[in-house]
């Protein structure tokens, strides 16, 4: 079993490749998948602590686990809602580039 | 070494690389089901079963098929719709991770306790022992522990809905308002992307909204 510093770095290598893909990428359904890649690497970084974290009597902390558990359902909720606006803007614009959706300036 | 761990590491790690540098939406999508299931297979060497099992179903399950299905939907996987960001906008998005990382690999050796323990299975069986109840009709947690197997998901459960009595060793505020605020957050969701589907009728011209 590896250390926690290797799953601690894994998890943050991945969490670098989400924030890169959501900084180049132009296709807003791309950005809107490296956000939840994002959100899977602290999941794991969740879980490394919680394994390597054991209580007094040897088992994992599983009040990390729960927290993951919650996230996971969250972010469930997040992909719907942010699908159903992506779909609803395409329907407005006809694009899913977010070079020309800069009517507010952003 | 540990050989699987380094496997699914890079499975989740190329899948994600993968994730950011496929033109094809479709692609894209497919290589992220990938690094999901290297990430689960991550969880589940870490003993977090119950999770690792969650992350295949959610993620990789139930959301990417409705990221395939939106792709397919909005018809995005011309490849002729791509167009490369400026080079600037590129060579920004890569020093900002990557001077992430070096933080990170700066930050991580001073981190402490990272050693692998294997789990005192048997030795845990003892904090679950309920003097109440007879020796053979003692709880799920308790037996399977003491054959050695970790009940990952009745631990979970424990935690979650928290526990009467003193005989569970286990420390939990319980999370049962929290569960109820997520269930409310649910029907929201649920309303929101209903609200936010319906086409609007009562456009005069009809313009572009259709």
């Amino acid at each position: 079993m590896a250390s926690l510093q290797e799953y601690l770095f894994i998890s943050g290598l991945l969490f670098a490749i989400g924030l890169a893909g959501v900084l180049i990428r132009r296709n807003i359904i791309v950005i809107f998948m490296c956000l939840e890649l994002m959100l899977s690497a602290a999941n794991l970084t969740l879980v490394a602590f919680s394994r390597f974290n054991t209580g007094e009597n040897g088992l994992p902390d599983y009040n990390g686990q729960v927290l993951v558990f919650f996230i996971i359902t969250v972010a469930a909720a997040e992909v719907a809602v942010g699908l159903a606006i992506i779909v609803a803007l395409y329907r407005a614009r006809q694009t899913v580039d977010v070079k020309d959706l800069t009517s507010m300036r952003g | 070494m540990p050989v699987f761990f380094y496997a699914f590491a890079a499975i989740s790690i190329v899948g994600a690389i993968a994730l950011v540098c496929f033109r094809n939406p479709v692609s894209s999508a497919i290589s992220m089901v990938g690094s999901f299931v290297g990430l689960a297979a991550l969880f589940i060497g870490l003993n977090a079963y119950f999770v690792g099992i969650i992350q295949i179903l959610v993620y990789a399950g139930a959301i990417m098929v409705l990221f395939l299905f939106i792709i397919m939907l909005l018809d995005l996987k011309a490849p002729s719709t791509f167009k490369r960001s400026s080079p600037m906008v590129i060579v920004g998005g890569l020093i900002i991770p990557f001077t992430f990382v070096i933080q990170l690999s700066a930050v991580l050796p001073e981190v402490r306790g990272g050693n692998p323990q294997a789990l005192p299975l048997e030795e845990a069986a003892k904090g679950f022992y309920d003097k109440d109840r007879d020796p053979d009709k003692q709880s799920e947690i308790y037996n399977s522990l003491r054959q050695k197997s970790l009940p990952d998901v009745n631990l979970v459960g424990l935690t979650l809905f928290g526990h009467k009595g003193d005989n569970a060793s286990i420390r939990t505020p319980g999370y049962n308002f929290p569960l109820q605020i997520t269930g409310v957050l649910l029907l929201v969701a649920t309303v929101g992307v209903v609200a936010l589907s319906l086409k609007k009728k009562k456009s005069k011209s009809g313009g572009s909204e259709s």
